[in-house]
């Protein structure tokens, strides 16, 4: 049996109604195993967006389940909700989405242990620990947001995002404002970030040679359905879908294999 | 030939803003028509103020100096904002990152397009809409004739890059300065704008000086290559060469440190050290022949 975190099943999503209705997500079902990656890819409109925030219970699908090991997670509401987020945590293209500018570092990196019941002493305790993992200095804590580039404050997001312990965590296009350099540091992070904690990723990005680089498994996304899913191998070497060849078509030849 | 062909040829280009130290020195670059030559960096490489440099639309604050700077045989070093309005948009244009900001949202294409051409001389109000149409034939657009009515918000984010390369091209100019033009589209539609981009300098002759960070974009669409670091150029070459084979440390630093197939999945990539001494190895420069 394969140990599988996230079920998404048969999950539609549509907004609006009669003729201006459209389908965000047409039946769309995934499976994410427990410590691997699993990249989904797609261009604008493909519906990587929406099915993200279906996974994070940000929106309730029209159709369809969302299953957390095992379990129904569509319908919770209230304290079983709030528990459950403990669980799920996600980084943005941009971290300034998750980082108040008005808060120091460590406030920002307190806030889901707040959320957790972590006490003020072990609270600390795991903010330096983050800090220190992220390859951030420890006087990094006091300061603000502004006051680091770009690639800091998205290690800042992902120290944010994994204090918690989550066993899950939706990185939706993380490096994707990044200049290469900096998205090399921040992949070399993450790739050794799971491997230290055996958290469960689900990678969105429109970025090919990234998705291939990173991921255990591919999904591919087009208007609002998985329309390829396999190895990072058989998806970019064999891809089966018209659609995965036009993708791999279209990318500059440096990134082909 | 003699240099009066080259569409763009500057010589010891410095760039500084304010009192601080220079965003950009000591470039020399160097367009021949109907060639693309691709600028290569890191944000802050100083590659976006050398293409508002060619195009004379850097702040006052800027302080451009240079040996030389030749736009299509026209020397602009020095020259004033009524000189530079004679070879914005006629010999030189430029394309950005992001259409929606070139495009006047109010205004139906094909007037903007013809707008173009009645600035500049090239049709009379009569004949202006059906060169617009012409105008936007050649740069492909699906249903042109229809297009020539719509606003652009009526217009996928492609489509909107079309036009803007349309107003670009509509004078006929011998330099296309194009910055970043495809890093806001999906791979697809990147992939359809370059291919357009090429199309275009092969049917008008014109050179293309091609700013970019993806230096995969960059292989698909340039015959040559100038990398950037810190404000100087580190590298040139041809295109296929400075990616097959990079020679300064810099350059190899930067293909390294892309995901790519011949990268072990999930191995750590290069990083690039944040110390400066790139800047201390001599650049490797390859005049074409």
């Amino acid at each position: 049996m394969t140990d599988d975190v996230l079920r998404v099943r048969d999950v539609t999503q549509r907004f609006g109604h009669g003729a201006g209705a459209m389908t965000a997500l047409d039946d769309v079902s995934l499976a994410v195993r427990r410590g691997e990656t699993l990249g989904l890819v797609g261009e604008s409109g493909s519906g990587k967006s929406t099915l993200a925030r279906a996974i994070l219970l940000m929106r309730r699908p029209t159709q369809g389940s969302i299953e957390f090991d095992g379990a129904d997670v569509t319908g919770l509401r209230g304290g079983a909700l709030r528990r459950h987020r403990r669980r799920v945590q996600m980084v943005f293209q941009d971290p300034n989405d998750s980082l108040d500018p008005r808060f120091t570092v460590a406030r920002s990196i307190a806030e889901p242990l707040v959320a957790a019941g972590v006490g003020p002493k072990e609270r600390n305790r795991r903010i330096a620990d983050w800090l220190d993992r992220v390859g951030l200095p420890m006087d990094a804590a006091r300061r603000y947001p502004h006051e680091f580039s770009g690639g800091q404050r998205q290690r800042i997001a992902i120290a944010r995002a994994m204090a918690a312990g989550p066993e899950f965590v939706v990185l939706d296009e993380p490096t994707s404002a990044l200049d290469v350099s900096v998205q090399a540091q921040v992949l070399n992070l993450l790739v050794q970030l799971q491997r230290e904690t055996g958290t469960t990723y689900l990678f969105i990005t429109h970025n090919l040679s990234v998705v291939h680089h990173i991921a255990h498994r591919v999904a591919v996304m087009h208007r609002g359905r998985v329309v390829e899913e396999g190895t990072g191998e058989q998806v970019m070497n064999a891809p089966e879908h018209p659609y995965t060849r036009k993708l791999l078509e279209s990318m500059p030849v440096l990134y082909r294999t | 030939m003699t240099d009066a062909t080259d569409a763009l040829r500057v010589d010891d280009l410095s760039i500084a803003y304010g009192g601080a130290p220079p965003s950009v020195s000591g470039v020399s670059l160097r367009v021949r028509r109907g060639e693309i030559v691709g600028v290569i960096g890191e944000s802050g490489s100083g590659k976006s103020s050398i293409a508002l440099a060619m195009m004379g639309l850097l702040p006052d604050s800027a302080r451009v100096t240079a040996a030389s700077m030749e736009i299509a045989g026209a020397e602009m070093q020095g020259a004033s904002e009524r000189d530079w309005c004679r070879v914005r948009g006629v010999k030189a244009s430029m394309v950005f990152q992001e259409p929606m900001s070139a495009l006047n949202p109010c205004m139906r294409i094909g007037a903007q397009i013809a707008e173009v051409l009645r600035i500049h001389g090239k049709a009379d109000r009569r004949q202006a809409r059906a060169r617009a149409l012409e105008i936007l034939e050649l740069v492909q657009m699906p249903d042109a004739a229809q297009r020539l009515d719509y606003y652009p918000h009526q217009l996928s984010g492609g489509q909107r890059q079309r036009v803007v390369i349309a107003i670009a091209v509509a004078a006929g100019p011998s330099l296309l300065v194009a910055d970043e033009p495809t890093t806001a589209l999906d791979v697809t539609v990147q992939a359809q704008i370059l291919e357009l981009i090429k199309s275009l300098r092969d049917e008008t002759g014109m050179g293309v000086l091609f700013i970019s960070h993806d230096l995969g974009v960059i292989g698909q669409l340039c015959e040559r290559v100038a990398v950037m670091y810190r404000g100087r150029i580190v590298e040139t070459g041809a295109a296929r060469r400075v990616l097959e084979d990079p020679r300064h440390p810099y350059t190899r630093a930067l293909l390294e440190s892309i995901p790519r197939p011949s990268v072990p999945v999930r191995s750590p990539l290069a990083v690039i050290p944040a110390v400066n001494d790139f800047a201390e190895v001599p650049p490797v420069l390859e005049e074409a022949s």
